[in-house]
Formats: structure tokens, C-alpha cells, sequence
């Protein structure tokens, strides 16, 4: 919304909120970032770090939940303001989360750094930078309130679980080729998952700030591309 | 088998051709029937129009919230509901105004019956200066509702029941009604009201010279009340309206800007007048 509040304050607080998300948002990237350039590196210290680092964002966003339940409760807000507090609310769990996977894939990343390196890791660390980008796209829209951009980022999720769909099938064959490439390609498997996984709550924000501007959720089915749920792939010799 | 699925079906689908027979056209359960219609409504007061081409129905059984800034004609807008501006000479109505069908402007319409079907509470409780029992009596009696004594007595403990007030004055029906509390006596004039059994209560700001305990109260009752009357509500609080009502109408520079579904007027409004006024922005 373009004009202000007669209380300059609730602008202060509602802007403050925002503000919060962008950060949280802006951090949790990073350790997306980081967790990957750990995983191509097998950078066990840059992993550490990543570990290390979840807990700012946990942080943010007891910090966001403090604030927004503040707002409710003070300023009751209606309307756009209402859906903009409930969003950044339900934002920030889902950027916890995201927080949360990278920290998983860097643990991981840990793991694998002990096993002779898999050339699949290549495809899992382009799965991510894609997820990445998707991420740092909706963070954008969110800031931006462009609800159109959202709309674009949602349906770029297809384009992930597409090359997450691939990544699995890739893994498979590494682990039926030997035996002996079943623990780093698990690893890989759980890593490139929780990257699909980010790619789906990104999706969510995407939702939200369709929310947000429109007023509604989206309303049209997103079709989705990864089947690996019903994906069943026998040993070719059988 | 497939004959035994069929035969299980049938009845199935017979019961449901019937019942859209039954009911004619529609096989939507019917809901709320609009009380009020009322189509391009202008009020001047003088040369100053205070109201502009007001369409609006309001249901019966629900609770419509009016909301609006000050002067924005949301007051001037039910008291035309039952005729309260007759009163003022140089107030003008014109456009139409259905209760239940009936133009409640044409000549035949008898004001006094109106104003009992249509009973009215104001921001300020004003009990007459008599006593708890006279006041509930009072409209009764006028009207001539109650058969003798008992039933008087009666139609004033169930309205005082209704307004949820008898517990607290059975003890002292003779007492003043002025003597009452803020809350208790706006309370009073909603038993007032009630007394002479009407089909709509109008409600402008009937919570704002009350604290939050009595406001509750107040609101408990408009719940309670909405199984069976219509009520309409004049509020300048966007919670209360929230809270309170079925529907809302957001009123501005003597329009109705946008009338709605209260859970969409205050989640998603669609004119942008709406946005800024619920959520306290320069409009």
C-alpha cells in the first residue's frame, strides 16, 4: 500500500517486520549457499560453520514471531495489513525450516567428506544452485510484494523437482552399479532432498505473498514433477 | 453384483430427483431472506445531501455492522429505517424502502407500528425516569400487547431475561432505571425494545459510552439476539464490527462504498476506500 498510517508507528512496526524477513531471509540463502559450496569443496570448516550459524536464524525468527503476535495484539490490524503480519508469520517458520536443511546438508556434507568423492554430487550441487536462485527470487517478491514474480517462482518449482527427479535416478545407478556407493550416494540422496524440499517452501512463501497482494491463495492446482515417490527401478541382471 | 450396486443406488438417486421437484428451482437450502431493501436512497437535510443513492439489503436473522467515519451518513441511514427522520423538518428521504415488501414511506404505513417493529437503541442509554419494570412496560402497554396484568408482568421478565439483565435486577424492578449502571441500563433500553416483539433492532453506537466488561455483555447479547431479530448496528469500532456482525457496509462521504461479507471486508476488502479506512490509513 502506497499511503501511510495516521499512527506512524504502526508503519514503523509493520516496515520492522518486514525488515526482519528480508534478513532472515537474506541469512538463510547464505547458509543454502554456503552448505553447497561446502558440499562441491568437501570443505569440512565451511560446513562447521554453516552448522554453527543456524541458530541466528532461529533466532530471527523467535525474534519475528515475538514481534508479529506484539502487532496482533496491539494494533489489530484489518485487511492488507492483517494478511501482511500473518504472512511474515508463517515466512518466517518456513525460512526456519529452510535454515534447517541447509544445516542438514552440511552435517552431511561432514559424512561425505570421509568417502571417496561421487561424481553425482556435480548434479546435486546444480539442483541447489537452482533452488538457490528460485529462493533468493521469491525473497525478492516478498520484499517487493509483486505478486506476479511469486506467481513465476512457483511455477519454477516444477523445473526442480524435474532435475531432482534426475539427480535420484542418477544416485540409483550409482548405488546398484557397487555397493561400496550406497553410504555417500544415501548422503547425496537425503542432501538432494532436502534441496527439493527448499524448493517446495519456497513455493509456499510464493503463496503467501500471492496472499498477501491478492488477497487470496492461489487458487490453480501446481503441477508437480517429482514422482520419485512411486519411481521403482530394478537391477537390470534380475 | 453390478445389479445388486445398481439396485442399492436407485433409491439414492430417485430421493434426489424428487427433492429437486419438491422444492421447485432451487435446491439451495434457503438462508437469509433480505428484511430490508432498500434502492437508491438519498437523504438532504436542507440543501446538504447527506446520503447518495444508498442500495443495500439487509437479511434478516444476521447482524449488518454500518461503518464509516463521522458524518459519513451511516447514523442518517438506519434512523431512515424506522422513520426517525420524520422528525427533523428539513429532512428529505427519497428512493425506496421495503420492509418485508411493504414501502415503509407510502402514506399507508402507520409510523407508530413501524417504530415497534423496528425498535431503536441509542449511544447514550436513556431509560424514561420511572422504574425497571415501567420502562419494559412501557411499550407494551402503549401498543396495547399485553391481555392483562400477569401477561404484562410476563412480557417484561422475558424481555429483561432476554437482555440478559434479570438476574441482576429481579431484586429491584421498582427502583429507578436510571439508577442502573451504564451497561445495565443500555441493556434496559435493549429489553425496551424487545418488549413489544420486534422484528428488527437498530443499534447506533450502542457500546460507546460503555466499558469493555459491559461491552462484551452487550455483544454476548447481540449474538444471542440475531436467532431472532435482525439487527443492524452503527459502530465505530472496526473490532466490534468484526466481531459482531454477519455483514458490513462501509459508508463514506454519504455512499455506501462497499458492502460485504464481514470476514471479507476486513481479510480482503476490494475498494480501495475500504483498505484505508480499516486499517487507519489517510484515505
Amino acid at each position: 500500500m502506497p499511503s501511510k498510517h495516521i499512527v506512524k508507528s504502526f508503519d514503523d512496526e509493520l516496515n520492522k517486520l518486514d525488515n526482519a524477513i528480508a534478513k532472515m531471509g537474506g541469512l538463510a540463502e547464505h547458509q543454502l549457499a554456503e552448505a553447497i559450496e561446502a558440499l562441491v569443496h568437501r570443505d569440512i570448516e565451511k560446513a562447521a560453520m554453516v552448522t554453527a550459524a543456524d541458530k541466528f536464524i532461529d533466532q530471527l525468527e523467535s525474534e519475528i514471531d515475538h514481534d508479529a503476535v506484539t502487532l496482533l495484539a496491539r494494533r489489530q490490524p484489518m485487511a492488507a495489513d492483517l494478511r501482511s503480519v500473518i504472512a511474515a508469520l508463517k515466512a518466517s517458520g518456513i525460512i526456519e525450516r529452510i535454515g534447517d536443511y541447509a544445516k542438514n546438508m552440511a552435517k552431511r556434507t561432514i559424512a561425505l567428506a570421509e568417502v571417496p568423492p561421487m561424481p553425482p554430487t556435480a548434479s546435486v550441487a546444480r539442483l541447489g544452485r537452482l533452488t538457490q536462485q528460485m529462493f533468493k527470487d521469491v525473497l525478492d517478491a516478498y520484499s517487493e510484494r509483486d505478486s506476479e514474480k511469486a506467481d513465476l517462482v512457483r511455477a519454477r518449482d516444477q523445473e526442480v523437482d524435474a532435475l531432482y527427479m534426475s539427480v535420484f535416478r542418477e544416485l540409483l545407478t550409482y548405488m546398484m552399479e557397487d555397493p561400496r556407493n550406497i553410504t555417500p550416494c544415501t548422503h547425496l540422496l537425503f542432501v538432494a532432498k532436502n534441496i527439493e524440499r527448499i524448493g517446495d517452501h519456497a513455493t509456499n512463501i510464493a503463496e503467501h505473498i500471492h496472499y498477501v497482494v491478492c488477497g487470496e491463495m492461489p487458487t490453480d492446482e501446481r503441477r508437480k514433477g517429482d514422482n520419485s515417490s512411486f519411481a521403482v527401478i530394478e537391477p537390470k541382471d534380475r | 453384483m453390478s445389479s445388486v450396486a445398481a439396485k442399492s443406488i436407485e433409491p439414492l438417486v430417485s430421493v434426489d430427483t424428487s427433492d429437486v421437484a419438491g422444492t421447485g428451482k432451487s435446491t439451495e437450502p434457503a438462508k437469509h431472506l433480505p428484511k430490508f431493501v432498500t434502492q437508491n436512497v438519498d437523504v438532504h437535510y436542507g440543501a446538504k445531501q447527506a446520503l447518495k443513492d444508498v442500495t443495500i439489503d439487509i437479511f434478516e436473522k444476521q447482524v449488518t455492522a454500518l461503518i464509516g467515519p463521522s458524518g459519513c451518513g451511516k447514523s442518517t441511514f438506519i434512523r431512515c429505517l424506522n422513520r426517525m427522520n420524520d422528525i427533523i423538518d428539513i429532512c428529505k428521504v427519497s428512493g425506496s424502502i421495503l420492509l418485508d415488501g411493504k414501502d415503509i414511506y407510502a402514506r399507508e404505513m402507520d409510523v407508530v407500528h413501524l417504530r415497534a417493529r423496528v425498535g431503536m437503541v441509542f449511544q447514550k442509554p436513556n431509560p424514561f425516569p420511572k422504574s425497571v419494570f415501567e420502562n419494559v412496560a412501557y411499550g407494551p402497554r402503549i401498543h396495547s400487547i399485553a391481555r392483562d396484568k400477569t401477561d404484562l408482568e410476563q412480557i417484561v421478565h422475558t424481555s429483561l431475561e432476554k437482555a440478559g439483565l434479570l438476574n441482576e435486577v429481579k431484586d429491584r424492578l421498582h427502583e429507578p432505571g436510571t439508577g442502573l449502571s451504564g451497561g445495565q441500563q443500555q441493556r434496559l433500553c435493549i429489553a425496551r425494545a424487545i418488549a413489544v416483539d420486534p422484528d428488527v433492532i437498530l443499534m447506533d453506537e450502542p457500546c460507546s459510552a460503555l466499558d469493555p466488561i459491559a461491552t462484551a455483555k452487550i455483544e454476548e447479547l447481540i449474538d444471542e439476539l440475531c436467532e431472532n431479530y435482525t439487527i443492524v448496528i452503527v459502530t465505530h469500532s472496526m473490532q466490534q464490527a468484526a466481531r459482531v456482525s454477519q455483514r458490513t457496509g462501509f459508508f463514506h462521504l454519504g455512499l455506501l462504498v462497499e458492502c460485504g461479507e464481514t470476514e471479507q471486508i476486513f481479510t480482503n476488502p476490494h475498494d480501495e476506500r475500504t483498505q484505508g479506512y480499516i486499517t487507519g490509513r489517510f484515505g
